[in-house]
């Protein structure tokens, strides 16, 4: 057996969750999620370009000499912890850490820098739920320009630059000026989908598409647990909270014993999920047991993080099914990541390989 | 003094001196005693040298290499785990001297008389009474769910002293001869069909006043201390992947592929997904106590593993198909050492079931974890103001 991942948050990744916490308090409360969530500006631009271009997190997957911070993928995990416990509707996962990696898999390029430094945003156009080694869809590559129709591409309304891969297997860099994007009506207001059509757009070929899409799926799906972890911190937080404050039958709910259990049981998920979530940003890191990691941390997550929005919703009675209380929004972003890079049961099929558990 | 250097330097010496090709198992396990070698982080003359617990490692991995003998800790697990860290922070300094070094070295095994039929969750609710007669108490009751009782030379024991006081003031610690001709132990049959426990029958027990633990009335302070090393035992296990339940399951698939079916699939990849997690958890929980951070997560995977257990287990029955409706044994007998991943599918299913009940029951874990953790409010306690006596049985 390899070494032992290292499950611990360092001094220096505590620090910048507390940055990153105390920027979002300020950019991201949940009265301006909710509003935003209704108004043209979906994506929250003043709260990007404090986390990229003020604190430089968009750059930290990138390496120091092509324009990033020379960081990991262990504090990226934290950045999304934070981002995930605000659901704050920025293009982290899909720029910094998908799209980013994506490019990092086809070799130096100029377009890393720019999306290191958060001047430009990029999004992979892959449909959001397609797993690491899934089908996605290509579009044509014809007379030097490219043709399709794609759909379920996230944060595509607020990229400058999307990642397209073709039928000729090249993965293209094309404008979004080039190309017509069209927000759909999605489930996850703070990360929503369009639809991408090329008709004749020029793309600047960066390398294959088949393993730059594999390693950009397979990080964000081991990134995305962090994400979960946030969302379901946050929830069990916020409900454990508001049971304490909340008198029926005068008493605080939270002493009915029947409530108390399933909130210890959260507790215990979300302990569980924080251990699968360190582990999988860990391997990412050293490269050791990534694939394995990625699955098991993404087969886990996504039911705790969708327990722990359901259970929120329940024990906060009517205030929780209120479009005024931020609950649905945590509800919303969790059953969306609970299929965004695979469902569970795509990652356990997967498992069934790689820890050789071969199916009938 | 305390350096791992210095560590390597006396266990050279003690190995020099005793060499254990050439020495009685005993006489080495006492010599390593008596060289403060066998828990470095209890004070000198009593085993230890007042050194970092960390520093324990070298030792034993120095003495490992030269083939020493060890005192089988996992025989002796009550009296490491329970017994002496009690004994040492309430001992006097006569009982320390008494008792820690053959608890030690497992030339006396002890056993614990906690538990009683009327007394399980609400163990300070415990009925069996003891009664001051000069320098001695009459003890009488019953205890119950005692581990090694038939092998063991003594027993830390609570005991009521005081019926008029609340439940919690009147109990008092004390240690308990096995050998004392009103002790009776019969062996306590378990689904399983073996008998790992005993029930412990106490009439007229005299117990010297020398052999009280702490002060009279001070008994449900002390059990805590015991109760406290009994959790920091459970959490600090350390497993590679696929080491615990989920490993003969994952092995009888691979090797027989005639039994696989798609529902059975489904329900081990999740299993599987969440042993492993589980695993990684009580890792990390390691890690934090390696780095001086101990969380509150170690509530919480006596919860985990009792469950996971029970489902592996449940589910490893039913891969067996045919071979799952037998059973290896019901004969009676008395285990001296209990593995759970020991023995067939049929009785990790039965034995694991005892895992939810045994050490804290998954209920009571709950409300712990719901009060202490996320600070619920706590249960109602109608027993608070009540005389022990005056309660409901």
């Amino acid at each position: 057996m390899s070494a032992q991942p290292d499950l611990l948050y360092s001094e220096e990744e505590e620090a910048l969750r507390a940055a990153v916490r105390d920027l979002l308090a300020d950019h991201c409360d949940a009265p301006g999620v909710i509003a935003r969530t209704e108004s043209d500006a979906s994506h929250d631009r003043e709260a990007w370009k404090a986390l990229a271009d003020g604190m430089g997190l968009a750059g930290l997957l990138v390496p120091e000499s092509l324009g990033g911070q020379g960081a990991t993928h262990r504090e990226a995990a934290v950045v999304l912890e934070e981002l995930g416990r605000a659901v704050a509707p920025v293009p982290y996962l899909t720029s910094a850490v998908v799209a980013t990696e994506a490019l990092l898999a086809c070799g130096a390029d100029e377009l890393l820098g720019e999306l290191a430094s958060g001047r430009r945003i990029g999004a992979l156009a892959v449909a959001l739920n397609v797993a690491p080694g899934g089908a996605y869809k290509v579009v044509r590559h014809e007379g030097g320009a490219l043709h399709g129709d794609l759909t379920g591409v996230a944060d595509a309304a607020a990229a400058d630059v999307l990642l397209v891969p073709a039928d000729d297997g090249g993965l293209y860099a094309v404008d979004t000026t080039a190309a017509t994007v069209t927000p759909q009506v999605s489930l996850d207001l703070t990360r929503p989908l369009a639809t991408v059509t090329l008709d004749g757009a020029p793309g600047r070929l960066l390398g294959d598409a088949e393993p730059a899409v594999h390693r950009a799926l397979r990080a964000g799906a081991g990134l995305l647990a962090s994400e979960q972890l946030g969302l379901a911190e946050w929830t069990l937080t916020e409900t454990v909270r508001y049971l304490k404050e909340r008198k029926q039958f005068n008493r605080p709910v939270g002493g009915f014993q029947a409530l108390k259990h399933r909130l210890a049981q959260l507790w215990l998920e979300v302990v569980n999920l924080r251990a699968a979530a360190r582990n999988a940003a860990d391997a990412l890191t050293t490269g050791e047991d990534a694939d394995l990691a990625a699955t098991v941390a993404q087969a886990f997550a996504a039911p705790v993080a969708v327990h722990a929005a359901e259970e929120a919703l329940q024990l906060h009675g009517g205030i929780g099914m209120t479009w005024e209380h931020p609950a649905h929004l945590y509800l919303k972003r969790a059953k969306a990541d609970s299929i965004a890079y695979g469902t569970a049961g795509a990652h356990r099929q997967a498992l069934a390989g790689l820890a050789d558990l071969q199916a009938p | 003094m305390s350096s791992a250097e210095e560590m390597r330097r006396r266990t050279r010496e003690l190995l020099a001196a005793h060499p254990p090709a050439s020495t009685d198992r005993l006489d080495f396990l006492r010599a390593r005693f008596d060289a403060g070698l066998a828990w470095v982080h209890y004070p000198e003359g009593l085993g230890g040298l007042g050194a970092p617990r960390s520093l324990q490692a070298v030792v034993d991995a120095e003495l490992e290499a030269a083939g020493a003998p060890d005192n089988d800790p996992r025989r002796i697990g009550i009296g490491l785990g329970m017994a002496a860290p009690t004994i040492l922070q309430f001992g006097t300094e006569e009982q320390k001297r008494r008792y820690l070094r053959p608890l030690w070295t497992g030339e006396e095994v002890w056993c614990q008389l906690f538990s009683e039929p009327g007394a399980g969750s609400d163990l300070a609710a415990l009925g069996t009474r003891a009664v001051r007669e000069g320098d001695n108490w009459v003890v009488n009751g019953q205890k119950v769910w005692t581990s090694s009782a038939h092998v063991a030379r003594w027993a830390i024991l609570i005991a009521r002293t005081d019926p008029d006081v609340p439940k919690h003031r009147g109990i008092t610690y004390f240690v308990c001869d096995m050998t004392d001709p009103g002790v009776e132990v019969r062996p306590l049959r378990q689904i399983t069909g073996e008998a790992e426990f005993n029930e412990v029958f106490l009439t007229d027990v005299r117990i010297p006043d020398s052999r009280r633990l702490g002060q009279v009335g001070d008994g449900w302070k002390v059990a805590q201390t015991t109760l406290n090393n009994e959790r920091v035992a459970i959490g600090g296990m350390r497993l590679p992947r696929e080491g615990g339940m989920i490993g003969p399951v994952s092995r009888t698939w691979r090797e027989r592929p005639e039994l696989r079916t798609h529902d059975l699939h489904q329900r081990l990849l999740k299993l599987w997904v969440e042993a492993e997690v589980s695993r990684l958890t009580a890792e990390r929980l390691r890690q934090q106590l390696v780095a001086g951070q101990p969380g509150p997560e170690g509530a919480g995977m006596k919860l985990a593993f009792a469950r996971l257990n029970q489902e592996i287990s449940g589910l490893e029955v039913e891969l067996l198909g045919e071979e799952g409706l037998l059973y290896d044994d019901w004969t009676m007998r008395r285990p001296e050492l209990v593995d759970f991943t020991g023995r067939d599918a049929g009785y990790r299913y039965l034995r694991s079931k005892g895992n939810s009940i045994e050490g804290g029951t998954t209920e009571v874990l709950l409300n712990i974890v719901a009060e202490r953790v996320l600070g619920l409010p706590a249960e109602p306690r109608t027993d608070k103001d009540v005389a022990w006596k005056d309660l409901a049985r």
